[in-house]
């Protein structure tokens, strides 16, 4: 514990005040240097880095929201579609509370998608930050339960049938499938028991998971320190007292920078509250104005725009993809067998399990490993950190085809993610199987494919032109 | 509470209407949603949400024409205050039974709606929202559309038929007001096959308006139905308005600010 200070009866009131509570709650003041004040973050951080920020500021917003929502939302279903127009139309701005908070899930999901896009082209996971990388994959997950369950809590036809069909993937698990799916659901269809476990899941069991994994996240990075765009570690020089060279303190650089980088986020996100909060049926889809019935299943029912990438990986998996991921299998582990580096012993161990894994996947229905290729699609995340072979860490200084490949893999996700809205077609299918194929491929492929070609020379200092 | 009691009844009567129902039901409905995917190209509607008078004149033809059947469950009658109707006027002119505070129910009794029509009549309340879609065009310019797409037609039970929703279980309301019409089709010869392409409408006998004032009306309608799924747009429309202004500046504020802690930074 730190001393206790007197100062001199002469000092001014605001040191007596501070030293007061300094006195008394130390803590405070030593998480405040290690956080803010004397946190050295890099100097040459670009455009990319405000999303981390602009993602807390999100989450607070929806949790304010969420907060106010929860004082007129009746998590009942045949009171819940009603509760919800009344927020829209009698609470006094319940309306725009209520927008703020459908738009901040839309924008929950497209600030953290550019966060995880710079952390992937800058090389942000890689040692010593795979802990932050593997927090950040876990709240991203949280991220998808919380949007999951809280799209059922309108209860319009969107949010009973979107629920209804995740639900029933489950059943498709060989052996606990059906009581899986009925243990979710507490009801043999989605229905009231299904809402009020799905309001608690959403308004406090997963929010707590969620906040306890960002302070994590947060913990962590500041443990380790931030990277930037040049993948340079700048702890590496000093100056004689211990402060990194490149690095300046997060308070005040950062935070202005933040003030200002949240002042213009927020003409974005009030331009689409104020001025088109449906965003033409991707945010507010329009079959959710319609009350929940479970009578009339709708003609096209599609997942909101941030799960579609994932929701077209589930539906290329057909019974004639099959083949094709088996003969992947397959050969991925004649291949390892033949040409990598391992125990003789161990390589007819890999093949048999190739071929168990392979009768498995001729046994067992095409729509089980649909919901495997979903899940994978975001588990696969968690290992970014141990595929990557690259000498170096920021794209910068990879070899150019490296920036193609990302590219692609960009472009590639939003194929999947407009594909995933569209109505299932035979050219839609063939091309979000190729696009599943390359999603795979970019993952499992990395440690062979990051090691090829020539780097690029990492200097010694990150680049930095004054403003 | 009045959503309580009307949630109630529903629920009531689901459960009475059990599974054989329920499937007859199921398949009625999925066919009318194929259809109504199918149907015409849709016309714009015409867009003049802060138009008073078209919308008190669009609340005088739903409060006439469709809430006998239709109910609109989440809108209060003295909200109307909000498009220039006082609440006298509400009490004398609109409000048949009930208090103004209340919302807007249908006077049909479901049981007989559903003999009727097939199926109960939908709430309204919320319908230029639903309809919208995606390619096609807004919910009021589906709705312009349906209205001012009926046709006799002696093959259905109702002697009714709509172009925007093939097969509609609703008969033209509005008949008296836009007389009878049929639709004029164009056979042309595509691919080897012989397709009916749908080309205009010919008047067949008068109604009380003519084709104009009825397009109007109509529109007046829409727009009605338009403001009343959300009836705080006019005022979100224009907060809006003084929230980017505001972060307008801000972010000029915001932006000169951080260049001048950051000029240190070498």
């Amino acid at each position: 514990m730190a001393e206790f200070k007197e100062l001199s009866p002469n000092a001014p009131v605001t040191a007596h005040v501070t030293n007061w509570f300094e006195n008394r709650f130390p803590t405070a003041f030593d998480a405040y240097k290690v956080h803010m004040s004397e946190y050295y973050a890099p100097k040459n951080f670009n455009f990319w880095y405000i999303f981390g920020s602009l993602s807390l500021l999100v989450l607070v917003i929806q949790i304010v929201t969420g907060i106010f929502l929860t004082m007129h939302y009746k998590p009942d279903a045949a009171l819940a579609f009603g509760s919800v127009e009344y927020i829209m139309r009698d609470v006094p701005w319940g309306w725009l509370v209520r927008y703020m908070h459908s738009t901040g899930a839309s924008a929950f999901f497209v600030v953290v998608y550019l966060h995880m896009f710079r952390g992937l082209i800058y090389g942000s996971y890689r040692k010593p930050r795979e802990l932050v990388w593997v927090f950040g994959c876990a709240i991203f997950l949280c991220l998808m339960a919380e949007a999951f369950m809280g799209y059922l809590l309108p209860w319009g036809q969107m949010s009973y049938w979107g629920a209804q069909v995740i639900v029933n993937l489950f059943a498709a698990i060989p052996f606990v499938g059906p009581d899986l799916a009925l243990l979710i659901r507490g009801d043999y269809v989605v229905g009231d028991a299904t809402l009020n476990r799905f309001f608690a899941f959403h308004v406090i069991a997963v929010p707590l998971v969620l906040l306890g994994l960002v302070a994590a996240h947060l913990l962590a990075l500041h443990d380790v320190g931030s990277n930037n765009p040049d993948g340079i570690e700048i702890k590496a020089t000093k100056d004689k007292n211990g402060v990194p060279l490149d690095g300046i303190p997060f308070h005040p650089y950062y935070t202005v920078h933040d003030i200002f980088a949240v002042s213009v986020f927020l003409l974005v996100f009030t331009a689409i509250i104020f001025f088109a909060p449906e965003v033409g049926g991707y945010f507010l889809e329009y079959n959710n104005f319609i009350p929940a019935d479970p009578l009339k299943t709708p003609a096209h029912i599609a997942p909101v725009w941030y799960f579609t990438p994932y929701y077209s990986m589930l539906r290329a998996i057909t019974d004639e993809m099959m083949y094709v991921l088996i003969a992947c299998v397959v050969g991925g582990a004649l291949f390892s067998a033949i040409k990598l580096p391992m125990p003789t012993i161990l390589k007819p161990v890999v093949v048999v399990v190739a071929l168990a894994v392979s009768a498995m996947m001729l046994a067992i229905d095409a729509k089980f490993w649909g919901v495997v290729v979903m899940g994978a699609s975001t588990i696969v995340l968690f290992f970014l950190p141990w595929l990557d072979y690259s000498p170096v860490k920021s794209i910068r200084y990879r070899p150019d085809w490296h920036k193609w490949m990302y590219a692609i893999f960009v472009l590639n996700f939003f194929v999947l993610g407009y594909l995933g809205t569209q109505p299932p077609s035979y050219a839609g299918e063939r091309i979000s199987q190729i696009g599943t194929l390359f999603y795979f491929g970019f993952f499992i492929l990395m440690p062979w494919w990051s090691r090829i070609g020539e780097s690029k020379a990492v200097p010694a200092r990150v680049n930095f032109t004054a403003h | 509470m009045n959503n309580m009691g009307i949630f109630k009844t529903l629920a009531a009567r689901l459960k009475l209407v059990g599974v054989v129902a329920s499937a007859a039901l199921c398949l009625g409905l999925s066919t009318a949603a194929v259809a109504a995917e199918g149907g015409i190209k849709w016309d714009k509607a015409p867009n003049k949400v802060n138009d008073m008078t078209s919308l008190q004149n669009g609340a005088k033809l739903f409060v006439n024409y469709c809430l006998n059947c239709h109910s609109a469950a989440y809108m209060r009658y003295n909200r109307l205050q909000d498009i220039g109707i006082t609440e006298q006027q509400i009490k004398d002119n609109l409000l048949f039974t009930g208090k103004v505070g209340e919302t807007m129910k249908a006077s049909i009794d479901p049981k007989q709606a559903k003999e009727w029509f097939g199926a109960n009549p939908p709430d309204l309340t919320l319908v230029a929202r639903s309809r919208a879609a995606q390619g096609q065009g807004s919910g009021a310019d589906y709705l312009y559309t349906y209205l001012r797409s009926y046709y006799p037609d002696s093959t259905k039970a109702t002697g009714w038929n709509n172009l925007a929703f093939p097969n509609v279980g609703m008969p033209n309301p509005l008949w008296e007001l836009q007389g009878n019409r049929q639709p004029v089709f164009e056979v042309k010869n595509e691919h080897g096959h012989e397709v009916q392409h749908f080309k205009g409408w010919k008047q067949t006998s008068p109604g009380t308006m003519t084709p104009l004032q009825y397009d109007q009306a109509i529109g007046d309608l829409v727009n009605y139905l338009q403001w009343m799924g959300e009836p705080a747009q006019g005022s979100r429309v224009r907060i809006g308005a003084w929230v980017l202004l505001f972060l307008s500046v801000f972010t000029l504020f915001a932006w000169r600010l951080n260049a001048s802690f950051w000029k240190d930074v070498k």
